[in-house]
């Protein structure tokens, strides 16, 4: 070999859906960037130098860069997916984006994830239900955990509530009450945990319906596009049986 | 609970896996018994009695197979039933699940929606075969079956219903496997991979089965065209079917 293989960057041609609901004179439309890849660039490098160098009033949203705040879910080539979990070499020159449906676009890439997470929570109850929770002493020591029911716990815990199952699901996509993976996700969650005092029927009561884990058709978008790869599938088989088990 | 919980939505959820299991379970065994013909004449003539009680209650009863057709019908019904409820209701869903549909590029949502058409297809083809099983329960037999087939053309409700009926049937346990199945986390996306390769393989031999009878069907039908609505005479020459 008489010279050294160079890896070669390309110029990426990224797409994006524009919009801003909130000025009455946008329409929605795709505008198109260019820009020169970088070594191991991740998308949200990528949407950052477009925004730094070529448009900034391009909206999207970050705060963690490494997967851990949700903040950046968005659809990429079609499918669901976090910009600071996708490395740009992983796609082809030619990339769009999309923000995620289902939920409310503030403009462009931003979605108000926060508020339909919140929606759900409340809706789902997503907290600790207990007696006596007004009277318990901060300062003692908590009761002790198995470490293997603690690491249970901490699985299904791992969700960001990115919103890329809901994105990724059909189901969610046709019946905008559907609950979906992540607040099933979040009974199971409950249900396991001791300190939670609520049984399965009171469980029944919020998810036991067809917007809730009778709704699952069990499509498994939300198992296959999970950035987290949380095993959803296997949470929402659990949780449909014991809910016909009531 | 201060108050009863309405366990509808569970039941509703579960008969529409139970009755879909039956339904799959049934067609996979009527492939055995119909294919019966590979065999030969008197193998399928043998199969035949059966059903009608001969071999039991020494003659034919064929109000027995009108019986089993009607309780399938039933059970197709209430399949069919609960199954709609999960279709696109409106078109804007349609359109939604659609534009989803085409963006995702999903193995298993495309299986869903394969299910949708292939389901819909069934609520006719499945009854065109069964109402005829219903109301001419004596017409069954290696010569009816052909001279139906070929004579009456049957074989143009037959060749899709057998393709459409078992991809149908194929992708409903798989999906059945993943609503329901007990897998760990660890070792569910094995399970998933196995289970979707063996009924892979479960489908295209029932098609391969389905395929190979039918075809002989059609060759004795064509054969017997002259003498169609003659029945085959068993090497007893004592009964015609």
């Amino acid at each position: 070999m008489s010279t050294i293989p160079v890896k070669a960057l390309r110029t990426l041609k990224i797409r994006v859906l524009r919009h801003n609901p909130a000025d009455p004179d946008s329409t929605p439309n795709m505008q198109t960037f260019e820009l020169e890849e970088a070594d191991s660039m991740t998308l949200f490098v990528a949407l950052n130098v477009i925004r730094e160098e070529q448009d900034p009033s391009l909206a999207f949203d970050f705060v963690c860069r490494a997967g851990i705040c949700g903040s950046c879910g968005m659809i990429i080539n079609g499918r669901p997916g976090l910009a600071c979990r996708t490395l740009t070499r992983d796609l082809p020159e030619d990339i769009t984006l999309a923000p995620l449906p289902g939920f409310e676009l503030i403009a462009d890439l931003s979605v108000n994830t926060g508020k339909w997470m919140r929606g759900i929570s409340e809706r789902l109850e997503t907290w600790v239900h207990a007696q006596g929770l007004d009277t318990v002493d901060v300062d003692a020591l908590e009761t002790p955990m198995e470490p293997e029911l603690a690491q249970q716990l901490y699985e299904l815990e791992r969700c960001i509530e990115c919103g890329c199952c809901i994105a990724a699901c059909g189901t969610a996509q046709m019946r905008e009450d559907f609950v979906g993976a992540v607040g099933l996700n979040q009974i199971t969650r409950f249900r396991l945990d001791p300190r939670d005092e609520r049984d399965d029927a009171d469980f029944y009561e919020l998810v036991g319906d067809d917007v809730g884990v009778f709704g699952c058709m069990t499509l498994l978008g939300c198992e296959d596009m999970c950035p987290k790869d949380l095993p959803l599938a296997t949470q929402i088989a659990f949780l449909r049986r014991r809910m016909v088990a009531v | 609970m201060d108050h009863k919980l309405n366990r509808w939505p569970a039941r509703l959820d579960l008969l529409q896996s139970g009755s879909g299991l039956l339904l799959v379970l049934f067609i996979w065994g009527h492939m055995f018994f119909e294919s019966s013909i590979l065999l030969g004449k008197d193998a399928m003539l043998w199969v035949t009695k059966m059903f009608e009680g001969e071999h039991i209650f020494g003659k034919p009863y064929p109000v027995l197979v009108s019986a089993a057709a009607a309780v399938l019908l039933l059970l197709i019904a209430l399949h069919a039933l609960l199954a709609l409820r999960k279709f696109p209701a409106s078109y804007r869903q349609y359109q939604r699940f659609n534009h989803h549909l085409a963006s995702v590029r999903h193995m298993d949502t495309t299986l869903w929606a394969v299910q949708v058409i292939t389901g819909f297809l069934l609520f006719f083809l499945a009854s065109a075969h069964l109402l005829v099983v219903l109301v001419q329960p004596d017409n069954i037999g290696p010569y009816a079956s052909a001279d139906r087939i070929w004579s009456g053309r049957f074989w143009l409700v037959y060749a899709p219903l057998l393709l459409i009926v078992h991809v149908h049937a194929g992708i409903g346990v798989y999906r059945l496997a993943m609503k329901w199945g007990p897998f760990s986390a660890a070792t569910s996306g094995l399970w998933r991979g196995r289970i979707r390769l063996a009924l892979y393989c479960i489908v295209a031999f029932y098609l391969c089965l389905g395929t190979a009878s039918l075809v002989t069907y059609m060759r004795i039908g064509a054969e017997h065209a002259p003498f169609a609505g003659e029945r085959y005479m068993a090497p007893t020459g004592t009964e015609a079917h």
